[in-house]
């Protein structure tokens, strides 16, 4: 059994851990706050763009035959890249390894179909995940530990890189895995084929006259600037959503952390009085039959 | 009295502007444009350069846009900015910034030896130069 001085440094240390993750917690609720209108901001832009985008890929129309490949892929699904962004830090809950868990189902699934893949992650947590067993076909992870908050300009390095490769034929579909964000206790792990787009179907005010738009200078030449734009916006939508996921998940688990902190402090301080309460009672009895024998 | 229509200014960043707008200029990739309420659909990538925004409410106010589209409707006007920003919070720095991104970008091409996306810089730079005086307080 334990000597009450034992017992007494446990209770020390648990509190001072206690002291810590309640910390982290309030901090990452601050930065929770900050990376939440991120995202909310950064909104209104991907939505419009998707609107942008559902109205050209109409006006082209099913005649995919001289779009460009950014929209129409290769017509080939062969190479896969898959782009697993995920923290730089860890003490999160489950955020990283959900995310990894997703991309490397993906991965086996597409492996066992007998494609080729290749994995870029962004964030060095979902690398060492999945370096384990991908190690052969990672590319260079994306390293952000640097960047305290993300900007356009990261993402565009990403999708630069990314878009780089494309034109080099080196993958003919790309997938990004991120974290949604829902709410503190909520991210879901999402997977989104962001080449070729998934153009989405958006039911506008402006449909019907869609197909009298004029373009300046014309389609194509907007296609062309608008599609690399686009894999950067998606980027940068997921890196943001990531963000606030990550705050959010390491929030809530740093809560639970707080409380089990508390409740293993309550457990001990009760075996420590008690076990106090004994070497009293012991100590009395001594002393009694100390007396009695006299 | 003047029609208004819809007008957003949105930045992959956030939302700058949002509001009923009577007059809308727009520096286009083939000359800027005056848009009212009522104008023809045009969907126009822009140049670098001063978007002007009279709103309904008759107040004024002038954006620096770098890159983007503008979605235009008979009822609505869309910008979207690879950057934005409102004229008068361009500093001197801000601006020196921008110029040594230009610069940068026109270089790397300059020694990749790609011919059009040199071209491509060099007017961004040349554009850039050329607004300077509207854009800087002097």
């Amino acid at each position: 059994m334990a000597s009450l001085k034992d017992l007494r440094n446990r209770i020390a240390s648990v509190k001072a851990t206690q002291k810590i993750t309640k910390a982290m917690q309030m901090v990452a609720a601050a930065k929770l706050r900050r990376a939440q209108t991120a995202a909310e901001a950064a909104r209104p832009y991907s939505q419009r763009m998707d609107n942008v985008m559902a109205n050209i890929a109409a006006a082209i129309g099913d005649d995919t035959s001289n779009a460009p490949k950014l929209l129409a892929g290769t017509g080939s699904d062969q190479t896969h890249l898959l782009i697993v962004a995920t923290a730089e830090r860890g003490l999160c809950g489950g955020f990283n390894s959900s995310i990894a868990r997703l991309g490397r189902e993906k991965a086996r699934e597409l492996l066992a179909g007998g494609k080729t893949v290749k994995i870029l992650c962004i964030g060095k947590k979902g690398a060492d995940v999945l370096r384990s067993e991908f190690d052969d076909i990672m590319l260079p992870v994306v390293d952000l530990r640097e960047v305290k908050h993300v900007g356009y300009n990261n993402a565009a390095d990403i999708a630069h890189q990314v878009l780089g490769m494309f034109d080099a034929d080196d993958f003919d579909v790309a997938t990004l895995f991120y974290s949604e964000f829902q709410s503190v206790i909520s991210q879901i792990p999402t997977a989104q084929q962001i080449i070729p787009p998934s153009i989405p179907h958006v039911e506008s005010d402006a449909d019907s006259a869609s197909t009298f738009y004029e373009y300046e200078p014309d389609e194509n030449e907007i296609l062309a600037d608008l599609l690399p734009n686009n894999v950067t916006v998606q980027i940068f939508r997921a890196l943001l959503e990531n963000a606030a996921s990550e705050q959010g998940a390491r929030m809530s688990a740093m809560d639970n952390a707080t409380r089990n902190a508390g409740e293993m402090i309550d457990k001990l301080t009760q075996t420590f009085n008690r076990q106090r309460q004994a070497q009293i009672t012991t100590e009395l009895i001594e002393i009694i039959a100390g007396a009695e024998a006299l | 009295m003047a029609e208004n229509f819809t007008f957003e200014l949105v930045s992959p960043e956030k939302l700058l502007l949002s509001g009923d707008a009577e007059m809308v200029t727009i520096p286009g990739v083939e000359g800027d444009m005056g848009v009212l309420a009522k104008h023809a659909a045009v969907m126009t990538s822009l140049r670098p350069g001063l978007v002007g925004v009279k709103m309904g409410d008759g107040s004024e106010s002038a954006f620096f846009v770098r890159g983007g589209f503008a979605d235009i409707t008979p009822t609505s006007v869309t910008v979207l900015a690879e950057f934005a920003m409102p004229k008068e919070d361009v500093t001197k720095e801000a601006w020196e910034e921008q110029k040594r991104i230009a610069q940068e970008e026109y270089e790397l091409h300059h020694a990749a030896g790609d011919e059009e996306k040199k071209l491509a810089a060099h007017s961004y730079l040349d554009q850039l130069n050329r607004l300077e005086p509207s854009i800087l307080p002097a």
